[in-house]
């Protein structure tokens, strides 16, 4: 027998009780606790949110820099706000994976049988993707700033820029969110996400001016929010900030919390059987 | 309050299925209760519906005085899970789980590094508490879902067949911690496929099968209609099997015939009784290839209560009625 009874006794016995009221901020917390111990464990994740934007940046800005505006220098200026942009998209997809795993998994049940404040595992989730954003984003910059980008309009804008793409991120991050708690398995809440990703990211302004796209693209091109606050973004980290393209650049994560935001929540709440 | 558990007609259905079909229990404080049955028999159900994981289609049920749908958040407050399946994390690590869980169950974060050092160390799994919860073995998870339980202590606390898929050692250490929780006075609702465990560990049980409750008292109340061991013979001649059964009759025995036409099952009220049986066998001529004496199954116990297997296949037909008396012996 391993078991030491007389320990196990004493343990027993010694367990303070539950508390009898939920607390919301504190629940939240640990559960975004949990989110960075969960990318830590996560080697596959940290190589997508190191890893794939750093290869972006640096593959485009040498490949394409030279033929699509004559040299390196001058599109990394151009491409740098777009690449933040798209990495923090293709980190929100985790969002949903990680959450629609969690559900297939018993912990989640323990959870929910719990004295907790029912949105905190939501939450928590939700405050981790914000850690995970600006981290990835903090990244692109850094290796940017290693190639000779220039942020025109400083300490501040930079600030401004983060917030920005936080924002938008979490806001279309909802979409995942509740794709995630309406399929069976993470496997198809990935294949959806990038079926969303894929011509939202590249059918944009991220990596070449439309101009000389054909006309339809263009007018894809014109109404896809990922052009938006790439060009907000331009705007602002160039100090040439213009209140109407930020604005734009809210309206569809904001458009998008009020529909997602409430429906995850429903669905969420919803009993599983 | 005398029941930690009262359920009254508590039904669950899944479009057609009916995977609790009114189920009226009780189970008393400090006791622990045995509810046993075999795959898909609603045991799950059950525990989900009175842990405020999913709400009843019908009846009512209340756990330690709260509704379970009314009074969701204080029942909450006073019960542990423990699920069927590991309801632990498994990227994280063993410490990692307990010190989550903690955090979230209100302890600061010294009181919590404490208690899951000494849950750690009692449950023994403090050697592999910085390892991912995907590397332990299955009675390793099994111990740290327990012990992942008992952070605070609970008033109820749910064991869902917290034995089934481990090797016996593991088995016996679930079994001992189990004893254990009984006598810190937590009341305990276990679920297992197995009689022997409902048995050894369960002052009360109840036999459900097909979201029904069809049996219910003692361990020794059951064993007195399903007999405490069951005698298994293997004719030499299997043209025998229906005489057999008659001089088992004759005895106040009731043999049940095998899918093997040769094989006969006899549950005995004490292994004593085997002794007259193999006697009387032996006068009549009757030659035996193989007898012997053990617990009975689960499958054994079904086919007393009900005439059929756990399963749910039909009755093979034997010499005499199986003892068939359905009746709730309380
Ligand atoms: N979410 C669900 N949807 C549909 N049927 C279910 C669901 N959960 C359980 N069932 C059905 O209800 C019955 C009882 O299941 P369960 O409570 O898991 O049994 P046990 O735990 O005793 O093995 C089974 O027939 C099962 O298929
Ligand atoms: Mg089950």
């Amino acid at each position: 027998m391993s078991l030491r009874e007389s320990r196990l006794d004493r343990a027993l016995g010694s367990g303070a009780r539950a508390p009898s009221a939920p607390r919301p901020f504190a629940d939240t917390l640990v559960f975004a606790w949990r989110a960075v111990l969960k990318i830590r464990h996560n080697p596959e994740q940290a190589f997508d949110v190191v890893v794939t934007p750093v290869m972006f940046t640096v593959m485009f800005t040498y490949l394409f820099g030279g033929a699509l505006v004559g040299s390196t220098e001058a599109y990394l200026q151009f491409l740098l706000p777009g690449i933040l942009v798209q990495t923090v998209m293709f980190t929100s997809i985790y969002t949903g994976f990680t959450l629609n795993q969690d559900i297939k998994r018993g912990v989640f049940d323990r959870f929910r049988a719990m004295p907790i404040w029912r949105p905190a595992p939501l939450a928590g989730a939700i405050l981790g993707d914000v850690l995970r954003y600006t981290a990835s984003a903090l990244l692109v910059f850094g290796v940017g700033f290693l190639m000779g980008y220039r942020a025109e309009g400083g300490a501040g804008a930079f600030i401004v820029a983060l917030i920005l793409l936080n924002v938008f991120a979490l806001g279309i991050g909802w979409i995942f969110t509740a794709v995630a708690l309406m399929v069976r398995t993470p496997g198809t809440v990935m294949t959806l996400s990038w079926l969303v990703l894929m011509p939202v990211t590249f059918g944009s302004n991220i990596y070449v001016a439309p101009e000389t796209m054909p006309g339809w693209l263009q007018a894809f091109v014109a109404v896809n929010p990922v052009s938006h606050i790439t060009t907000a973004l331009r705007g602002v980290l160039d100090a040439d900030p213009a209140l109407a393209a930020i604005g734009l650049a809210l309206l569809t994560p904001l458009a998008v919390t009020a529909i997602f935001g409430p429906l995850s929540m429903w669905l969420y709440a919803r009993e599983r059987g | 309050m005398k029941h930690a558990i009262e359920t009254q007609d508590l039904v669950k259905a899944y479009g057609a299925t009916r995977a609790l079909d009114g189920v009226s229990l009780q189970v008393r404080r400090g006791e622990v209760f045995g509810l046993l049955g075999p795959n898909g028999a609603g045991k799950t159900t059950f525990v989900r519906l009175l842990s405020t994981l999913i709400r009843p289609t019908g009846g009512r049920a209340s756990v330690l005085g709260h509704d379970i749908v009314a009074d969701a958040g204080k029942v909450r407050a006073r019960i542990s899970l423990t699920g069927q399946f590991a309801s632990v994390d498994e990227e994280l690590t063993g410490r990692e789980n307990l010190m989550l869980l903690a955090r979230l169950l209100g302890l600061s974060g010294r009181e919590a590094r404490s208690r899951y050092g000494e849950l750690l160390d009692a449950f023994d799994i403090a050697g592999a508490a910085n390892r991912q919860v995907s590397g332990y073995s299955g009675g390793m998870r099994r111990r740290l879902d327990i012990a992942a339980s008992m952070i605070t202590r609970p008033d109820l606390l749910f064991l869902d067949e917290p034995t089934t898929g481990l090797d016996p050692r593991a088995r016996a250490d679930v079994w001992a911690i189990t004893r254990r929780l009984a006598r810190s006075g937590t009341t305990i609702l276990l679920t297992t496929q197995y009689l022997e465990e409902a048995d050894q560990l369960a002052e009360r049980i109840a036999v459900i099968d097909h979201g029904r409750v069809i049996a219910q008292g003692t361990a020794a109340q059951l064993k007195a209609r399903i007999g405490s061991g069951v005698l298994r013979l293997t004719l030499h001649d299997r043209d025998d099997a229906a005489r057999a059964g008659t001089i088992a009759a004759g005895l106040g025995l009731a043999a049940q015939m095998q899918e093997d036409p040769r094989m006969l099952t006899i549950p005995l009220p004490d292994a004593d009784a085997a002794l007259p049986l193999l006697a009387a066998l032996a006068e009549q001529g009757i030659a035996l290839v193989d007898f012997a004496y053990g617990q009975p199954t689960l499958d054994a116990v079904f086919f007393a209560l009900t005439g059929h297997g756990a399963q749910g296949e039909a009755p093979v037909s034997g010499p005499q009625e199986p003892a068939a008396a359905t009746e709730v012996s309380e």
